[in-house]
């Protein structure tokens, strides 16, 4: 009994040993900064003769965030709505396009490397230099009656659509990895439930519902937030404009910074309960 | 008969022409950005300011490319752009691959609590740790160095090393145990069994892990533009000041009309940025897209 329980303290500890490097790793590389930055944002700091003095200002710097600063209101919340209108975008096309590739079709592996091309080349100047010379878009959508029909609407409502149709080729271009992540869960269907429902005389409209969505359901959930952590990170966008810009401000270095970067934290974090709860299983 | 009763629906031969109608529209809103950037790049001022001409350049020219491949310093920031992915991404390989090893066969306690962290990790934005980095790398003098990217890949905590080490670990979890359990009866160290067993077996889960740590470094340019941004630009951080080295290096008032920067120039420099990608993707496409499948990150 006590060989055997001595065997599997051995085995804990060697299983340690390996796994150490990332217990370090989070506490120097993540949680550090991570928390670092929460106390930063609650303390104006100043760079003295001695070193570095602090003194707690409480909520100050989250109120001027919305309150004094003129820009950052305007940044954030451009990004915070790009990413809760594109999130949907992106995961509805990729599951539209996933279905599409499962088909047996010819050329499939050609359309499958087509689409997932832009994983590999997107990077935020990238994509900055595309959309300033006139390469991200496709049609010049005011040219087409249903854009024009939009604008006529109020703007809370033709808001979205009018961001669809000129974030085309954005949505396309971000939603290379949840394609292939769709097709995985697809094929892992078996067909033999998709015979059984042909032969209740199902037809493939209420096969889409009744089968193939319940089933892909976790994949969504994964897909959604995947989806928004990639765009809540990537590198153009405004809100990291706000953070950088005010990184070494002589009147409150750091703190500011550190302040915006956790408004837009609990922000994501907020998009990402949200989703949790309207996609995750209910039983 | 097997399996196609599904597909019978999609014979008809006007779904199928709608389908590949919507598959090649699709096709084309993705390689419209990347055929306007190479048609646009070849064009000289007078086609760039002629309405009539969209796509074909009438007058075409490499003067773009080498204007382009002057600002953006390209025997330079290309050999910067190549070390700080392919030395990261092969860290990355072989850390993650260690980590998950440590926490797929070990029964270590709090398993589960470890791994629910490791993925909670993925969650943090970018942003949110990046002044505190600045501040603690600028405490350790690593700024502007390439340890300051290639430390925390060797701890676990590179871009997306949250994401590998799931990857590994469920590709672990489908090696069976009794590989590591004869060879343990054999005399042979947990760290051997690792390196001669489970590595080799593993090459799948490795050359994705590699390969997408490849591309996500070279294109990172957030962290590693505030942290390397100054002393060690990469081919994406010079072109993310392309104007700015631009006009450093060609002040207005002396330029001719063609040395004015133009959307020509600009991507021409975006091409020469994404090319070393694009070919690798070429050579690797097999491995990109079936690796998702491959190695079984989807969970079982």
């Amino acid at each position: 009994m006590s060989k055997k329980l001595k065997v599997k303290t051995k085995r804990a500890l060697v299983g340690y040993l390996f796994f150490s490097p990332w217990i370090i790793g989070f506490l120097v590389f993540t949680a550090y900064p991570f928390f670092y930055s929460l106390y930063l944002s609650f303390f104006k700091v100043r760079f003295t003769v001695s070193g570095v003095e602090s003194t707690f200002v409480g909520f100050e710097f989250y109120k001027y965030a919305f309150r004094g600063d003129l820009t950052f209101p305007i940044n954030f919340t451009n990004t915070i709505t790009s990413i809760i209108l594109s999130t949907p975008l992106i995961v509805i096309f990729a599951l539209i396009v996933s279905i599409l590739l499962n088909n047996k079709i010819r050329f499939r592996a050609f359309f499958r490397l087509l689409y997932f091309l832009p994983v590999v080349i997107i990077s935020g100047p990238v994509v900055s230099e595309l959309i300033a010379n006139n390469a991200a878009q496709i049609v010049d959508p005011g040219k087409y009656f249903i854009y024009q029909f939009f604008t006529t609407l109020p703007d809370r409502i033709s808001f979205p659509f009018l961001y669809m149709f000129d974030n085309l080729v954005l949505i396309l271009w971000f939603s290379g990895v949840q394609i292939l992540f769709f097709l995985a869960g697809l094929q892992k269907i078996s067909s033999s439930i998709y015979e059984a429902a042909k032969i209740d005389g199902a037809n493939s409209w209420v096969i889409f519902w009744k089968i193939t969505l319940p089933l892909i359901r976790p994949f969504i959930l994964i897909n959604t937030i995947y989806t928004i952590v990639d765009l809540a990170s990537f590198a153009n966008n405004a809100v990291n404009t706000s953070i950088t810009q005010h990184m070494f401000d002589i009147d409150k270095p750091y703190s500011y910074s550190s302040a915006l970067s956790w408004i837009y934290f609990v922000s994501v974090m907020a998009i990402i309960g949200v989703a949790f709860l309207i996609l995750r299983r209910k039983d | 008969m097997r399996g196609s009763f599904y597909y019978k629906y999609i014979k008809t031969p006007g779904t199928k022409l709608v389908l590949y109608v919507l598959l090649i529209g699709i096709g084309y809103a993705y390689l419209y950005p990347l055929l306007y950037m190479i048609t646009t790049s070849f064009m000289s001022v007078e086609d760039l300011v002629n309405p009539t001409i969209r796509w074909i350049p009438v007058h075409p020219t490499l003067n773009n490319y080498k204007l382009a491949w002057e600002v953006l310093e390209v025997s330079k920031s290309l050999v910067n752009s190549i070390y700080l992915s392919v030395v990261p991404a092969l860290i990355q390989t072989f850390s993650t691959a260690l980590i998950a090893y440590g926490l797929q066969r070990f029964d270590i306690p709090l398993k589960r609590f470890w791994l629910v962290l490791v993925l909670a990790t993925f969650l943090i934005p970018a942003q949110t740790t990046l002044v505190t980095k600045y501040i603690l790398f600028s405490k350790l003098k690593l700024v502007g160095t390439p340890l300051a990217s290639f430390l925390p890949a060797l701890f676990g905590q590179g871009i997306k090393s949250a994401i590998f080490i799931l990857l590994y670990y469920n590709f672990f979890q489908m090696l069976p145990k009794t590989f590591d359990e004869a060879a343990e009866l054999d005399g042979a160290g947990p760290f051997r069994i690792f390196w001669t067993i489970m590595l080799p077996l593993s090459i799948p889960a490795m050359v994705t892990t590699f390969i997408f740590s490849l591309v996500w470094y070279w294109n990172e340019t957030l962290v590693s533009g505030l942290i390397l941004g100054n002393s060690i630009k990469t081919l994406p951080i010079a072109l993310r000041d392309f104007i700015w080295r631009f006009a450093q290096m060609f002040p207005s008032s002396t330029g001719s009309p063609s040395n004015r920067l133009n959307e020509g120039i600009r991507l021409a420099a975006t091409f020469i940025t994404i090319l070393p990608l694009l070919i690798t993707y070429l050579f690797l496409q097999r491995q990109f897209v079936e690796s998702l499948e491959r190695t079984g990150i989807t969970g079982e």
